[in-house]
C-alpha cells in the first residue's frame, strides 16, 4: 500500500465519521454533505482497490497475507454503500449516526490493511 | 426497533462482518495450527450474526429470547476468553480471536457491546414493533 494514500483515506474516514456522528446526535438527518462524505470515502476505497491490484506488479508487494488484506478491503468496500442505502431508506437522524459509525469502522479497517501490507510482527 | 436500537444493530452487523472475515482467513490459512482458537473465532462470528438477526427481530417473542441467549453467550465468551488469553496466553499463541484481551484489538467494542445489548433488551427492546415515531420535517437546527 502507499503510505500517503493510506493516511489520506484514514483521515477522510475519521473526519467523515466524526462529522456524521456529531451531526446525527445533533438531530440532523442524512444530508448532501454527510452522504457526499460517504461517497468520497467510497471513491477513495475504489482507488485503493485499483492500487492494491496494481501495486504487487509495480514493485510494492504485500509483506503479509494477501487473503487477509482482501477480506478487509472487501469488508470496507461494503460498508459505505450499505450505510448510504440505509440512509436513503430511512431518513432519520440515526441513519446519520450509522453512516458515521460505518466510516469510523472503515478507518480502522484501512489502517489494519496497511499494517498487513507493510508491517509484520513476530 | 427504534432510534438508538438501530445503531446497536449496525454495530453488531459490523462486528459480525469483522469476526466472520477474520475467522474465514484464520481457518482457510492455518486451521491446523490452532484449531481451538480458530474454532472459537468462528463461534464468535456465528454468535454475532445470530445476535444481529435476533436484535432486528426482537419484537417477536422467539427472537427476543434468542437475542438474550446470544448476547449472554457473547458476554460470557468475551469474559472467559479475555481472562484465558491473559492467564494462559499459549492457548492463543498463534493469533488472536475477537475476544482475546477482552477485545482490545477492536477497541474493547466486544466487551462493551453485550452490556449495551443486554441493557437495550432489558429496557424493552421487544415493545418496539409499533411504527417508529415519525421524524419531524426539517432538523432541529
Amino acid at each position: 500500500m502507499i503510505a500517503l494514500f493510506t493516511i489520506l483515506q484514514v483521515a477522510v474516514a475519521v473526519a467523515v465519521g466524526l462529522l456524521c456522528v456529531v451531526a446525527g446526535l445533533a438531530g440532523r438527518r442524512p444530508s448532501d454533505v454527510t452522504v457526499g462524505g460517504m461517497a468520497l470515502l467510497l471513491l477513495l476505497l475504489i482507488g485503493q482497490t485499483v492500487a492494491a491490484v496494481i501495486a504487487p506488479f509495480a514493485g510494492n508487494p504485500p509483506t503479509g497475507s494477501l487473503l487477509e488484506f482482501w477480506v478487509y478491503l472487501v469488508s470496507a468496500l461494503l460498508l459505505p454503500p450499505a450505510a448510504v442505502v440505509w440512509a436513503l431508506i430511512e431518513r432519520s437522524r440515526w441513519s446519520t449516526v450509522i453512516m458515521g459509525i460505518a466510516a469510523l469502522a472503515v478507518a480502522v479497517m484501512v489502517w489494519r490493511m496497511h499494517v498487513i501490507w507493510t508491517v509484520q510482527v513476530g | 426497533m427504534t432510534g438508538i436500537g438501530r445503531v446497536l444493530v449496525v454495530v453488531y452487523a459490523i462486528m459480525a462482518l469483522a469476526a466472520t472475515g477474520r475467522s474465514f482467513v484464520q481457518i482457510v490459512q492455518d486451521f491446523s495450527n490452532a484449531p481451538v482458537a480458530y474454532a472459537l473465532s468462528a463461534a464468535a462470528a456465528v454468535v454475532y450474526i445470530v445476535a444481529t438477526i435476533a436484535l432486528v427481530n426482537a419484537g417477536s417473542h422467539g427472537w427476543y429470547v434468542v437475542a438474550w441467549v446470544a448476547i449472554c453467550f457473547e458476554l460470557a465468551g468475551v469474559l472467559v476468553v479475555g481472562t484465558l488469553s491473559l492467564t494462559t496466553p499459549e492457548l492463543f499463541a498463534h493469533d488472536a480471536t475477537v475476544w482475546s484481551g477482552f477485545g482490545y484489538g477492536y477497541f474493547w467494542v466486544p466487551l462493551v457491546l453485550p452490556l449495551l445489548g443486554l441493557w437495550w433488551l432489558a429496557k424493552g427492546g421487544r415493545e418496539t414493533t409499533q411504527a417508529p415515531v415519525a421524524v419531524e420535517e426539517g432538523s432541529s437546527w
